[in-house]
């Protein structure tokens, strides 16, 4: 849908199944204010919309235990729906944790185009964390040139959620998401 | 309307009024998850342990953040203003479980600016300052070693909200150890400078490392509650991981007497050093001259 100026389309009165759908719809729209190019269905944190009695549910969970953008969202996620005449109430869901494998192949392609390298396969957190001595060994491809082969110069980045890399080939640095 | 960012919503002031900044005008972090308190669980012994555990977070997260604009390398402050923010989620994650598992209802914000040095529960080692960038190294990676062997052993926690905050926890101090070991690994190796650096650093916390193992009647009860961790039972995994880290430059862990509290008493019982009165000084003192101030 268009962002501005958004007509809801025609909707009867009472129609519980299309008022969800419409509320999925502007809620899968929200963007990441971090970064802008994912949306919260991108990012693979909305995790559900459903009905209440009359109340419309939105469940989110949050990416980084500090991560700032959730509330950004919640608030920006209200504005739209208001925008359209729709109430929802926005709840938090904490289990299962969000795995950067939720974000889906569409906001991977995304984070690529952007010029940062989308995360590889989280490791499996149920058990004893395995000490990590040496910088991670990462097979990340350079979004820019495409190279094989990039370094890690820091385990941290910008936000909570990325890591700093430099191509072996073109030299340039570029962020990663980090698997979580 | 609708906006093409949130950035964008903020400019265009078509908020409520009271924010001038992006990630303020915070909500409840527990908003809709369901926070009752699980059968035969003593709800203020619940609300004791969360403090606890959001104290350290708490009160680390400050220490962290004071590095900032300090740190050795830009790409080291980064790190440590994630760690910090890692930390601080963690902390309003587990003041508001706090709020609503021992029934006074206090929110996160009521716990960090309004509770007075012996109300704070957290261990002695989450508030000293550090002497040098090898000092800080040193105590995060015995804070980090010892906080994801006790985030690792609340995912079976009989409370559903603390097994969830803490199963979340694990993935992000996964990364402050290795980044705290591997930086122990870099010092120890590099010149006799830093690994005298990172020698004193470890002998700086050897004393502050015992209280981190030490029960207290809240855990104990909590403990046969199958909610709290047992904090003697991860002392063979800490041991293990430091192990390993030192083992990797042959550096050693001295062999020092631990810190003496009070009548016995330390940490989880308010008892803290005399750095502590400073770090609450300067996080409280804002919201303490501006009492309920929005922004």
């Amino acid at each position: 849908m268009s962002r501005r100026g958004a007509v809801p389309p025609r909707r009867r009165a009472g129609d519980t199944v299309s008022v969800l759908a419409l509320v999925r719809e502007i809620s899968e729209s929200v963007p990441d204010p971090e970064l802008p190019m994912l949306t919260l269905a991108d990012l693979g944190i909305l995790r559900g919309v459903s009905a209440d009695g009359g109340r419309v549910i939105v469940s989110l969970t949050p990416t980084y235990s500090g991560c700032p953008a959730l509330a950004e969202m919640r608030r920006d996620l209200a504005r739209r729906l208001a925008a359209a005449g729709l109430h929802a109430e926005v709840r938090t869901v904490l289990s299962p944790a969000w795995s950067s494998d939720w974000i889906t192949a569409a906001g991977r392609r995304k984070l690529a185009a952007a010029g940062i390298a989308p995360p590889s396969p989280a490791p499996y957190r149920g058990g004893p964390v395995p000490l990590t001595l040496t910088p991670a060994r990462r097979d990340v491809a350079c979004p820019r040139c495409g190279a094989p082969g990039a370094e890690q110069t820091a385990a941290f980045s910008g936000t909570a959620c990325k890591a700093l890399y430099r191509c072996a080939a073109c030299r340039e640095p570029f962020e990663y998401v980090k698997e979580i | 309307m609708g906006f093409d960012t949130a950035y964008e919503a903020i400019a265009e002031e078509a908020d409520d009024g009271h924010r001038w900044a992006f990630g303020t005008g915070f909500t409840d972090p527990l908003a809709g998850v369901d926070t009752a308190v699980p059968e035969g669980v003593d709800g203020a012994d619940l609300g004791a342990y969360c403090l606890m555990l959001g104290d350290d977070a708490l009160v680390m997260s400050h220490r962290l953040q004071q590095w900032l604009a300090r740190a050795p390398e830009l790409e080291e402050e980064t790190a440590l203003a994630n760690i910090a923010l890692d930390l601080l989620g963690q902390a309003r994650l587990l003041l508001a479980r706090a709020g609503a598992a021992d029934g006074t209802g206090r929110g996160e914000d009521d716990y960090a600016f309004g509770r007075l040095e012996r109300e704070f529960r957290n261990v002695r080692l989450a508030e000293v300052a550090d002497a040098d960038f090898g000092g800080l190294i040193a105590r995060l990676m015995v804070f980090s070693a010892w906080r994801l062997a006790l985030l690792a052993a609340l995912r079976d926690s009989r409370d559903p909200v603390l097994a969830a905050v803490a199963a979340k926890g694990v993935s992000e101090v996964a990364y402050h150890r290795d980044y705290a070991a591997q930086w122990t690994v870099r010092l120890a190796g590099g010149t006799d400078h830093s690994r005298g650096r990172i020698a004193a650093g470890i002998a700086a916390v050897a004393p502050l490392t015992g209280e981190l193992f030490a029960v207290t009647d809240v855990e104990r009860r909590l403990n046969a509650a199958g909610v709290a961790a047992d904090p003697p039972a991860l002392r063979a995994e800490f041991d293990a991981v430091i192990g390993v880290v030192l083992a990797e430059e042959d550096l050693s862990w001295p062999d020092v007497p631990a810190l003496a509290g009070v009548a016995g008493q330390a940490g989880r019982h308010g008892i803290h050093t005399e750095a502590m009165g400073y770090l609450l000084a300067e996080l409280q003192s804002i919201a303490r001259a501006h009492p309920g101030a929005t922004w």
